[in-house]
Protein backbone atom coordinates (compact mmCIF):
# COMPACT_ATOMS: atom_id res chain seq x y z
CA UNK A 1 0.00 0.00 0.00
CA UNK A 2 2.62 2.28 1.03
CA UNK A 3 5.36 1.51 -2.00
CA UNK A 4 2.34 2.43 -4.56
CA UNK A 5 3.02 4.82 -6.94
CA UNK A 6 1.36 8.47 -6.76
CA UNK A 7 1.45 11.18 -8.94
CA UNK A 8 0.27 13.67 -6.29
CA UNK A 9 2.47 15.63 -4.44
CA UNK A 10 0.95 14.77 -1.16
CA UNK A 11 3.60 14.19 0.83
CA UNK A 12 4.99 17.44 1.98
CA UNK A 13 1.51 19.28 1.95
CA UNK A 14 0.13 21.14 5.04
CA UNK A 15 -1.91 17.72 5.73
CA UNK A 16 0.60 15.94 6.61
CA UNK A 17 2.33 18.33 9.61
CA UNK A 18 -1.31 18.41 11.58
CA UNK A 19 -3.07 15.27 10.54
CA UNK A 20 -0.91 12.78 12.45
CA UNK A 21 -1.04 14.92 15.92
CA UNK A 22 -4.67 14.96 15.71
CA UNK A 23 -5.12 11.35 15.33
CA UNK A 24 -2.97 11.01 18.16
CA UNK A 25 -4.88 12.62 20.35
CA UNK A 26 -7.98 11.22 19.20
CA UNK A 27 -6.60 7.51 19.53
CA UNK A 28 -5.23 8.52 22.76
CA UNK A 29 -8.72 9.70 23.99
CA UNK A 30 -9.84 6.86 22.22
CA UNK A 31 -7.71 4.35 24.23
CA UNK A 32 -8.52 5.93 27.54
CA UNK A 33 -12.22 5.75 26.59
CA UNK A 34 -12.19 2.05 25.14
CA UNK A 35 -10.08 0.67 28.53
CA UNK A 36 -12.78 2.45 30.66
CA UNK A 37 -15.20 0.66 28.73
CA UNK A 38 -13.55 -2.98 29.63
CA UNK A 39 -12.59 -1.55 33.40
CA UNK A 40 -15.99 -1.43 34.20
CA UNK A 41 -17.07 -4.51 31.98
CA UNK A 42 -14.81 -6.67 34.50
CA UNK A 43 -16.13 -4.63 37.95
CA UNK A 44 -19.81 -5.64 36.93
CA UNK A 45 -18.48 -9.57 36.29
CA UNK A 46 -16.65 -9.32 39.39
CA UNK A 47 -19.02 -7.78 41.46
CA UNK A 48 -21.73 -10.49 39.51
CA UNK A 49 -19.56 -13.02 40.33
CA UNK A 50 -18.61 -12.20 44.25
CA UNK A 51 -22.41 -11.75 44.99
CA UNK A 52 -24.00 -14.63 43.45
CA UNK A 53 -25.03 -17.32 45.28
CA UNK A 54 -25.34 -15.84 48.51
CA UNK A 55 -27.87 -14.00 50.42
CA UNK A 56 -27.48 -11.26 53.76
CA UNK A 57 -30.45 -11.57 56.60
CA UNK A 58 -30.78 -8.91 58.59
CA UNK A 59 -31.63 -8.76 62.19
CA UNK A 60 -32.75 -5.14 63.93
CA UNK A 61 -32.07 -4.53 67.41
CA UNK A 62 -34.38 -5.14 70.14
CA UNK A 63 -34.26 -2.26 72.28
CA UNK A 64 -34.29 -2.33 75.93
CA UNK A 65 -32.16 -3.73 79.01
CA UNK A 66 -32.93 -7.67 78.11
CA UNK A 67 -32.88 -6.34 74.00
CA UNK A 68 -29.04 -8.17 73.47
CA UNK A 69 -30.68 -11.06 74.69
CA UNK A 70 -33.74 -11.09 72.45
CA UNK A 71 -32.17 -9.84 69.47
CA UNK A 72 -29.40 -12.92 69.76
CA UNK A 73 -32.64 -15.43 70.15
CA UNK A 74 -34.30 -13.78 67.37
CA UNK A 75 -30.78 -14.32 65.37
CA UNK A 76 -30.70 -17.94 66.44
CA UNK A 77 -34.07 -18.12 65.20
CA UNK A 78 -33.58 -17.34 62.14
CA UNK A 79 -30.32 -19.01 61.81
CA UNK A 80 -32.87 -22.33 61.86
CA UNK A 81 -35.03 -21.72 60.03
CA UNK A 82 -32.77 -20.49 57.21
CA UNK A 83 -30.44 -23.64 57.61
CA UNK A 84 -34.11 -25.86 57.06
CA UNK A 85 -34.42 -24.25 53.39
CA UNK A 86 -33.62 -26.31 50.75
CA UNK A 87 -30.71 -24.85 48.67
CA UNK A 88 -29.39 -23.01 51.96
CA UNK A 89 -25.98 -24.24 51.91
CA UNK A 90 -24.07 -22.64 54.93
CA UNK A 91 -25.13 -19.72 57.14
CA UNK A 92 -23.06 -18.22 59.73
CA UNK A 93 -24.23 -15.35 61.85
CA UNK A 94 -21.96 -12.70 62.31
CA UNK A 95 -21.16 -11.69 65.72
CA UNK A 96 -21.34 -7.93 67.11
CA UNK A 97 -17.26 -8.10 66.98
CA UNK A 98 -17.64 -8.90 63.27
CA UNK A 99 -20.05 -6.49 61.87
CA UNK A 100 -17.95 -3.63 64.07
CA UNK A 101 -14.98 -4.57 62.24
CA UNK A 102 -16.59 -4.21 59.09
CA UNK A 103 -17.86 -0.83 59.82
CA UNK A 104 -14.46 0.46 61.10
CA UNK A 105 -13.04 1.91 57.57
CA UNK A 106 -16.26 4.37 57.57
CA UNK A 107 -17.12 4.96 60.71
CA UNK A 108 -13.95 4.78 62.58
CA UNK A 109 -12.58 2.89 66.07
CA UNK A 110 -14.41 0.04 67.20
CA UNK A 111 -15.14 1.90 69.89
CA UNK A 112 -17.05 4.80 68.63
CA UNK A 113 -19.52 1.83 66.91
CA UNK A 114 -19.71 -0.51 69.75
CA UNK A 115 -22.45 0.74 71.40
CA UNK A 116 -24.42 1.88 68.42
CA UNK A 117 -28.02 0.13 68.12
CA UNK A 118 -26.33 -2.15 65.37
CA UNK A 119 -28.49 -4.88 63.23
CA UNK A 120 -27.15 -8.24 62.98
CA UNK A 121 -26.27 -9.90 60.19
CA UNK A 122 -26.09 -13.46 58.90
CA UNK A 123 -24.47 -14.58 56.18
CA UNK A 124 -26.25 -17.83 53.49
CA UNK A 125 -24.14 -19.40 51.02
CA UNK A 126 -26.97 -21.05 48.61
CA UNK A 127 -26.16 -23.43 46.18
CA UNK A 128 -25.81 -21.46 42.71
CA UNK A 129 -27.47 -24.89 41.15
CA UNK A 130 -30.77 -24.68 43.31
CA UNK A 131 -33.62 -21.65 42.00
CA UNK A 132 -34.25 -20.35 45.54
CA UNK A 133 -37.65 -18.76 46.17
CA UNK A 134 -36.27 -15.65 48.05
CA UNK A 135 -40.30 -14.05 48.30
CA UNK A 136 -41.02 -17.47 50.18
CA UNK A 137 -37.98 -17.39 52.36
CA UNK A 138 -38.85 -13.67 53.05
CA UNK A 139 -42.23 -14.21 54.30
CA UNK A 140 -41.23 -17.39 56.23
CA UNK A 141 -38.58 -15.16 58.06
CA UNK A 142 -41.14 -12.38 58.54
CA UNK A 143 -43.67 -14.30 59.87
CA UNK A 144 -41.47 -16.07 62.62
CA UNK A 145 -38.86 -14.02 63.73
CA UNK A 146 -39.75 -10.04 64.50
CA UNK A 147 -37.55 -7.52 62.64
CA UNK A 148 -36.07 -9.33 60.00
CA UNK A 149 -35.37 -8.31 56.52
CA UNK A 150 -33.67 -10.57 53.52
CA UNK A 151 -31.07 -8.84 51.35
CA UNK A 152 -30.55 -10.82 48.15
CA UNK A 153 -27.82 -7.98 47.18
CA UNK A 154 -29.33 -7.84 43.83
CA UNK A 155 -31.20 -4.69 43.99
CA UNK A 156 -28.10 -2.85 45.01
CA UNK A 157 -26.07 -4.64 42.62
CA UNK A 158 -28.16 -3.96 39.84
CA UNK A 159 -28.71 -0.35 40.39
CA UNK A 160 -24.44 -0.41 40.06
CA UNK A 161 -24.50 -2.35 37.39
CA UNK A 162 -27.05 -0.01 35.65
CA UNK A 163 -25.03 2.95 36.76
CA UNK A 164 -21.62 1.15 34.82
CA UNK A 165 -23.17 -0.06 31.82
CA UNK A 166 -24.54 3.56 31.74
CA UNK A 167 -21.27 5.02 31.94
CA UNK A 168 -19.85 2.01 29.87
CA UNK A 169 -22.11 3.20 26.79
CA UNK A 170 -21.32 6.99 27.81
CA UNK A 171 -17.59 5.97 27.07
CA UNK A 172 -18.93 4.19 23.82
CA UNK A 173 -20.21 7.20 22.53
CA UNK A 174 -17.29 9.25 23.38
CA UNK A 175 -15.41 6.24 21.14
CA UNK A 176 -18.18 6.87 18.56
CA UNK A 177 -17.78 11.05 18.71
CA UNK A 178 -13.84 10.88 18.08
CA UNK A 179 -14.20 8.52 15.32
CA UNK A 180 -16.63 11.60 13.68
CA UNK A 181 -14.21 14.12 14.29
CA UNK A 182 -11.46 12.15 13.17
CA UNK A 183 -13.66 11.66 10.00
CA UNK A 184 -14.40 15.47 9.43
CA UNK A 185 -10.94 16.47 9.89
CA UNK A 186 -10.29 14.10 7.09
CA UNK A 187 -12.75 15.38 4.87
CA UNK A 188 -11.32 19.33 5.60
CA UNK A 189 -7.48 17.40 5.04
CA UNK A 190 -8.73 15.84 1.84
CA UNK A 191 -11.02 18.84 0.19
CA UNK A 192 -7.79 20.92 0.96
CA UNK A 193 -5.36 18.67 -0.69
CA UNK A 194 -7.94 18.61 -3.78
CA UNK A 195 -8.05 22.10 -3.90
CA UNK A 196 -4.78 22.50 -3.53
CA UNK A 197 -3.72 19.97 -6.36
CA UNK A 198 -7.08 20.59 -8.52
CA UNK A 199 -4.46 21.12 -11.58
CA UNK A 200 -2.90 17.82 -11.19
CA UNK A 201 -6.28 16.05 -10.41
CA UNK A 202 -7.76 18.05 -13.71
CA UNK A 203 -4.54 16.45 -15.56
CA UNK A 204 -5.42 12.82 -14.36
CA UNK A 205 -8.99 13.02 -14.81
CA UNK A 206 -8.34 14.18 -18.84
CA UNK A 207 -5.78 11.66 -19.50
CA UNK A 208 -8.04 9.49 -18.48
CA UNK A 209 -7.61 7.91 -14.70
CA UNK A 210 -10.56 6.48 -13.39
CA UNK A 211 -11.82 8.09 -9.65
CA UNK A 212 -10.43 5.41 -8.01
CA UNK A 213 -7.19 5.98 -9.66
CA UNK A 214 -6.94 9.12 -7.99
CA UNK A 215 -8.91 8.67 -4.62
CA UNK A 216 -6.62 5.74 -4.07
CA UNK A 217 -3.56 8.11 -3.70
CA UNK A 218 -5.16 10.29 -0.80
CA UNK A 219 -6.58 7.34 0.97
CA UNK A 220 -2.94 5.95 0.73
CA UNK A 221 -2.00 8.67 2.38
CA UNK A 222 -4.63 9.34 4.75
CA UNK A 223 -4.16 5.92 6.13
CA UNK A 224 -0.03 6.11 6.22
CA UNK A 225 -0.68 9.83 7.88
CA UNK A 226 -3.80 8.32 10.34
CA UNK A 227 -1.52 4.85 11.47
CA UNK A 228 1.56 6.94 12.14
CA UNK A 229 -0.43 9.22 13.89
CA UNK A 230 -2.61 6.52 15.55
CA UNK A 231 0.82 4.71 16.77
CA UNK A 232 2.10 7.84 18.40
CA UNK A 233 -1.13 8.29 20.34
CA UNK A 234 -1.32 4.41 21.54
CA UNK A 235 2.71 5.10 22.58
CA UNK A 236 1.03 8.12 24.52
CA UNK A 237 -2.06 5.94 26.18
CA UNK A 238 -0.09 2.89 27.68
CA UNK A 239 1.95 4.74 30.37
CA UNK A 240 -0.90 6.76 31.04
CA UNK A 241 -3.41 3.39 31.45
CA UNK A 242 -0.42 1.40 33.19
CA UNK A 243 -0.26 4.61 35.46
CA UNK A 244 -3.60 5.01 36.41
CA UNK A 245 -3.79 1.20 36.98
CA UNK A 246 -1.12 0.77 39.33
CA UNK A 247 -2.41 4.80 41.47
CA UNK A 248 -5.76 2.15 41.40
CA UNK A 249 -3.54 -0.88 43.06
CA UNK A 250 -2.32 2.03 45.51
CA UNK A 251 -5.49 2.90 46.91
CA UNK A 252 -7.39 -0.56 46.89
CA UNK A 253 -6.94 -2.13 50.32
CA UNK A 254 -10.37 -3.20 50.14
CA UNK A 255 -12.20 -0.32 48.98
CA UNK A 256 -11.53 0.04 45.42
CA UNK A 257 -12.39 -2.97 43.46
CA UNK A 258 -9.40 -3.86 41.33
CA UNK A 259 -8.94 -1.68 38.24
CA UNK A 260 -7.18 -3.83 35.76
CA UNK A 261 -7.95 -3.55 31.90
CA UNK A 262 -8.67 -7.22 30.48
CA UNK A 263 -6.65 -8.87 27.76
CA UNK A 264 -8.95 -8.49 25.01
CA UNK A 265 -9.51 -4.77 26.43
CA UNK A 266 -5.30 -4.52 25.51
CA UNK A 267 -6.14 -6.19 22.07
CA UNK A 268 -8.57 -3.59 21.42
CA UNK A 269 -6.62 -0.79 22.59
CA UNK A 270 -4.12 -1.73 20.44
CA UNK A 271 -6.03 -1.99 17.04
CA UNK A 272 -6.69 1.51 17.37
CA UNK A 273 -4.20 2.96 15.29
CA UNK A 274 -5.09 0.36 12.88
CA UNK A 275 -8.92 1.36 12.98
CA UNK A 276 -8.00 5.14 13.18
CA UNK A 277 -5.72 4.45 9.58
CA UNK A 278 -8.42 2.53 8.23
CA UNK A 279 -11.63 4.98 9.09
CA UNK A 280 -8.85 7.95 7.69
CA UNK A 281 -8.18 5.78 4.57
CA UNK A 282 -12.01 5.19 4.09
CA UNK A 283 -13.49 8.88 4.86
CA UNK A 284 -10.54 9.86 1.85
CA UNK A 285 -11.63 7.57 -0.45
CA UNK A 286 -15.40 8.51 -0.34
CA UNK A 287 -14.65 12.52 -0.05
CA UNK A 288 -12.56 12.43 -3.23
CA UNK A 289 -14.96 10.41 -5.00
CA UNK A 290 -17.86 12.54 -3.93
CA UNK A 291 -16.05 15.90 -4.91
CA UNK A 292 -14.55 14.13 -8.51
CA UNK A 293 -18.15 13.42 -9.06
CA UNK A 294 -18.99 16.71 -9.60
CA UNK A 295 -16.11 17.26 -12.21
CA UNK A 296 -17.24 16.55 -16.32
CA UNK B 1 -5.75 2.31 -30.16
CA UNK B 2 -8.49 0.58 -32.10
CA UNK B 3 -8.77 0.08 -35.93
CA UNK B 4 -11.52 2.05 -37.44
CA UNK B 5 -12.62 2.21 -40.44
CA UNK B 6 -11.54 5.43 -42.71
CA UNK B 7 -14.83 7.55 -43.14
CA UNK B 8 -16.82 6.49 -40.08
CA UNK B 9 -17.38 9.42 -38.01
CA UNK B 10 -14.89 9.71 -34.86
CA UNK B 11 -16.73 13.06 -33.29
CA UNK B 12 -20.10 15.22 -34.08
CA UNK B 13 -21.44 17.68 -32.89
CA UNK B 14 -25.32 18.43 -33.89
CA UNK B 15 -27.08 21.91 -32.31
CA UNK B 16 -24.23 22.19 -29.79
CA UNK B 17 -24.25 25.38 -27.79
CA UNK B 18 -22.07 26.45 -24.89
CA UNK B 19 -22.37 28.87 -22.03
CA UNK B 20 -19.74 29.51 -19.21
CA UNK B 21 -22.59 29.77 -15.87
CA UNK B 22 -25.29 32.59 -16.49
CA UNK B 23 -23.00 34.29 -18.97
CA UNK B 24 -23.63 34.72 -23.06
CA UNK B 25 -23.46 31.43 -25.31
CA UNK B 26 -19.69 31.69 -26.37
CA UNK B 27 -20.37 28.84 -29.02
CA UNK B 28 -23.54 28.41 -30.83
CA UNK B 29 -25.55 25.98 -33.24
CA UNK B 30 -22.20 24.00 -33.87
CA UNK B 31 -22.51 21.14 -36.34
CA UNK B 32 -19.78 19.37 -37.64
CA UNK B 33 -18.86 15.55 -37.79
CA UNK B 34 -15.19 14.54 -38.18
CA UNK B 35 -14.60 11.22 -40.44
CA UNK B 36 -12.35 8.39 -38.86
CA UNK B 37 -8.38 9.18 -39.87
CA UNK B 38 -8.85 12.55 -40.86
CA UNK B 39 -6.89 15.88 -40.48
CA UNK B 40 -8.42 19.03 -39.45
CA UNK B 41 -6.84 22.55 -38.82
CA UNK B 42 -9.24 24.39 -35.92
CA UNK B 43 -8.59 27.89 -37.26
CA UNK B 44 -10.35 31.13 -36.03
CA UNK B 45 -9.01 34.39 -34.31
CA UNK B 46 -8.18 34.59 -30.59
CA UNK B 47 -11.09 34.79 -28.50
CA UNK B 48 -13.60 32.97 -31.57
CA UNK B 49 -13.84 29.90 -28.74
CA UNK B 50 -10.95 27.40 -30.25
CA UNK B 51 -9.96 26.14 -26.62
CA UNK B 52 -13.69 25.62 -25.55
CA UNK B 53 -14.81 23.57 -28.81
CA UNK B 54 -11.81 21.51 -27.99
CA UNK B 55 -12.85 21.38 -24.24
CA UNK B 56 -15.93 20.26 -25.42
CA UNK B 57 -14.59 17.39 -27.57
CA UNK B 58 -11.81 16.11 -24.92
CA UNK B 59 -14.99 15.59 -22.29
CA UNK B 60 -12.89 18.73 -20.48
CA UNK B 61 -16.49 20.68 -20.47
CA UNK B 62 -20.59 19.20 -20.96
CA UNK B 63 -22.24 21.51 -23.66
CA UNK B 64 -25.47 24.11 -22.54
CA UNK B 65 -27.23 22.52 -25.22
CA UNK B 66 -27.30 20.15 -28.34
CA UNK B 67 -25.76 16.32 -28.75
CA UNK B 68 -21.91 15.49 -28.78
CA UNK B 69 -21.15 12.12 -30.12
CA UNK B 70 -18.27 10.69 -29.49
CA UNK B 71 -16.45 7.17 -30.53
CA UNK B 72 -20.69 6.57 -31.60
CA UNK B 73 -21.66 7.47 -27.99
CA UNK B 74 -23.94 9.94 -27.23
CA UNK B 75 -21.86 11.54 -24.18
CA UNK B 76 -24.62 12.90 -22.26
CA UNK B 77 -26.44 9.04 -21.85
CA UNK B 78 -23.26 7.74 -21.68
CA UNK B 79 -22.76 6.66 -17.49
CA UNK B 80 -19.69 8.15 -15.58
CA UNK B 81 -17.96 5.17 -14.97
CA UNK B 82 -17.45 4.69 -18.84
CA UNK B 83 -16.10 8.21 -19.48
CA UNK B 84 -12.16 7.60 -18.54
CA UNK B 85 -12.49 5.01 -21.09
CA UNK B 86 -13.54 7.09 -23.85
CA UNK B 87 -11.06 9.83 -22.56
CA UNK B 88 -7.85 7.43 -22.52
CA UNK B 89 -8.56 6.67 -26.53
CA UNK B 90 -8.10 10.96 -26.84
CA UNK B 91 -5.08 12.67 -27.20
CA UNK B 92 -4.72 16.58 -26.10
CA UNK B 93 -2.79 19.09 -26.58
CA UNK B 94 -2.57 21.81 -23.72
CA UNK B 95 -2.21 24.96 -24.53
CA UNK B 96 -0.59 25.21 -21.58
CA UNK B 97 1.13 22.51 -21.66
CA UNK B 98 -0.26 21.29 -18.24
CA UNK B 99 2.78 19.40 -16.95
CA UNK B 100 3.20 18.53 -13.77
CA UNK B 101 6.16 19.82 -12.48
CA UNK B 102 6.68 17.82 -9.62
CA UNK B 103 7.46 15.30 -12.05
CA UNK B 104 10.45 14.10 -14.61
CA UNK B 105 9.79 14.49 -18.29
CA UNK B 106 9.74 10.95 -18.46
CA UNK B 107 6.76 10.70 -15.34
CA UNK B 108 4.86 12.88 -17.37
CA UNK B 109 5.02 11.22 -20.52
CA UNK B 110 4.40 7.94 -18.80
CA UNK B 111 0.96 9.32 -17.27
CA UNK B 112 -1.26 7.98 -19.96
CA UNK B 113 0.41 4.66 -19.53
CA UNK B 114 0.69 4.33 -16.07
CA UNK B 115 -3.76 5.65 -15.54
CA UNK B 116 -4.02 2.99 -17.81
CA UNK B 117 -2.24 -0.05 -15.54
CA UNK B 118 0.79 -0.82 -18.33
CA UNK B 119 3.55 -2.70 -16.79
CA UNK B 120 6.79 0.07 -15.94
CA UNK B 121 8.97 -2.70 -18.39
CA UNK B 122 6.73 -1.08 -21.16
CA UNK B 123 6.65 2.24 -19.93
CA UNK B 124 10.39 2.44 -19.45
CA UNK B 125 10.75 0.79 -23.07
CA UNK B 126 8.16 3.02 -25.04
CA UNK B 127 8.75 6.83 -23.33
CA UNK B 128 12.07 7.43 -23.38
CA UNK B 129 12.35 6.02 -27.40
CA UNK B 130 9.33 8.98 -27.93
CA UNK B 131 11.11 11.47 -25.88
CA UNK B 132 14.46 10.47 -27.88
CA UNK B 133 12.23 11.10 -31.30
CA UNK B 134 11.04 14.26 -30.36
CA UNK B 135 14.47 15.67 -29.71
CA UNK B 136 14.38 15.38 -25.24
CA UNK B 137 16.43 12.16 -25.24
CA UNK B 138 19.07 14.29 -22.99
CA UNK B 139 16.37 15.10 -20.95
CA UNK B 140 14.64 12.29 -19.48
CA UNK B 141 14.88 13.23 -15.59
CA UNK B 142 14.77 16.77 -15.99
CA UNK B 143 11.82 18.16 -14.57
CA UNK B 144 9.34 20.73 -16.69
CA UNK B 145 10.63 23.83 -14.44
CA UNK B 146 14.29 23.52 -16.45
CA UNK B 147 12.77 22.94 -19.70
CA UNK B 148 12.04 25.37 -21.92
CA UNK B 149 9.21 26.66 -23.74
CA UNK B 150 9.60 24.36 -26.63
CA UNK B 151 11.25 21.70 -24.74
CA UNK B 152 8.14 21.65 -22.68
CA UNK B 153 5.78 21.75 -25.45
CA UNK B 154 7.51 18.62 -27.01
CA UNK B 155 6.77 16.91 -23.56
CA UNK B 156 3.07 17.76 -23.72
CA UNK B 157 3.01 16.15 -26.96
CA UNK B 158 4.63 13.04 -26.13
CA UNK B 159 2.26 12.91 -23.54
CA UNK B 160 -0.84 13.19 -25.85
CA UNK B 161 0.74 10.57 -28.31
CA UNK B 162 2.25 8.09 -26.18
CA UNK B 163 -0.90 6.29 -25.74
CA UNK B 164 -1.51 5.96 -29.54
CA UNK B 165 -5.03 7.54 -29.38
CA UNK B 166 -7.76 7.04 -31.80
CA UNK B 167 -8.32 11.47 -31.23
CA UNK B 168 -5.60 13.38 -31.35
CA UNK B 169 -6.76 17.50 -29.91
CA UNK B 170 -3.71 20.02 -29.74
CA UNK B 171 -3.80 23.44 -28.84
CA UNK B 172 -1.72 25.66 -30.67
CA UNK B 173 0.88 23.03 -30.20
CA UNK B 174 3.53 24.94 -32.16
CA UNK B 175 3.26 28.14 -30.67
CA UNK B 176 6.42 28.15 -28.90
CA UNK B 177 8.44 26.22 -31.05
CA UNK B 178 10.73 27.60 -33.95
CA UNK B 179 9.51 26.41 -37.77
CA UNK B 180 11.55 23.97 -38.02
CA UNK B 181 10.53 22.01 -34.92
CA UNK B 182 6.87 22.97 -35.70
CA UNK B 183 7.56 21.19 -38.96
CA UNK B 184 8.87 17.88 -37.57
CA UNK B 185 5.95 18.18 -34.82
CA UNK B 186 3.31 18.47 -37.73
CA UNK B 187 4.78 15.24 -39.39
CA UNK B 188 4.51 13.83 -36.57
CA UNK B 189 0.79 14.49 -36.19
CA UNK B 190 0.64 13.65 -39.86
CA UNK B 191 2.70 10.04 -38.71
CA UNK B 192 -0.05 9.74 -36.65
CA UNK B 193 -2.86 10.55 -38.66
CA UNK B 194 -1.54 7.79 -41.19
CA UNK B 195 -1.34 5.33 -38.38
CA UNK B 196 -5.63 6.04 -38.06
CA UNK B 197 -5.55 8.87 -35.49
CA UNK B 198 -8.02 11.33 -35.93
CA UNK B 199 -5.96 14.77 -35.64
CA UNK B 200 -7.17 18.32 -34.99
CA UNK B 201 -4.66 21.22 -34.51
CA UNK B 202 -5.97 24.77 -32.90
CA UNK B 203 -4.02 26.90 -34.31
CA UNK B 204 -3.76 30.84 -35.73
CA UNK B 205 -0.84 30.25 -37.96
CA UNK B 206 -2.20 30.90 -40.95
CA UNK B 207 1.27 30.12 -42.69
CA UNK B 208 1.65 26.95 -41.16
CA UNK B 209 -1.76 25.83 -42.31
CA UNK B 210 -1.07 27.08 -45.64
CA UNK B 211 1.91 24.57 -45.72
CA UNK B 212 -0.06 21.73 -44.93
CA UNK B 213 -3.07 22.98 -47.03
CA UNK B 214 -4.10 19.35 -48.45
CA UNK B 215 -5.69 19.13 -44.91
CA UNK B 216 -9.44 20.45 -44.27
CA UNK B 217 -10.30 22.91 -41.78
CA UNK B 218 -13.02 23.94 -39.30
CA UNK B 219 -12.85 27.97 -38.93
CA UNK B 220 -14.37 29.32 -35.89
CA UNK B 221 -16.52 32.43 -36.51
CA UNK B 222 -18.82 34.27 -34.34
CA UNK B 223 -19.57 31.29 -32.25
CA UNK B 224 -20.25 29.21 -35.23
CA UNK B 225 -18.05 26.82 -37.35
CA UNK B 226 -17.79 26.37 -40.73
CA UNK B 227 -16.43 23.22 -42.27
CA UNK B 228 -14.23 23.39 -45.36
CA UNK B 229 -10.79 22.49 -46.94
Amino acid sequence: MFGRRSELPLKGDATSKFLPWLVALMVYLSAVAVAAVFVLNGLIDRWDRDVAGTLTVQVMPVPGESGDALTEERVRQAVELIRRTHGVEAVRALDKRQITALLEPWLGSADVVKDLPLPRLIDVSVDPGVRLDLGLLAERLGKAVPGVSLDDHRVWLSRLINLSRTTGWVAIAIVVLIGCVTSATVIYATRTGMAVNRGIIEVLHLIGARDDYIARQFADRAFALGFAGGVLGLALAVPTLTMIGWAARRVEGGFLPQLTVSLPGWVVVALLPLAAALLAMLTARLTVHGTLARMP
Amino acid sequence: MRHRPRGEHIIRFDGVGLRYGLGPEVLQDINFALPSGSFHFLTGASGAGKSSLLRLMYLGLRPSRGRVMLFDKDIALTKRYELPALRRRIGVVFQDFRLLDHLSALDNVALPLRVRGVRESEVHKHVPELLGWVGLAEHLNARPSTLSGGQKQRVAIARAVIGRPDLLLADEPTGNVDDHIAMRLLYLFEELNKLGTTVVIATHNEHLVGRFAHHSRLHLEHGTVRQGS
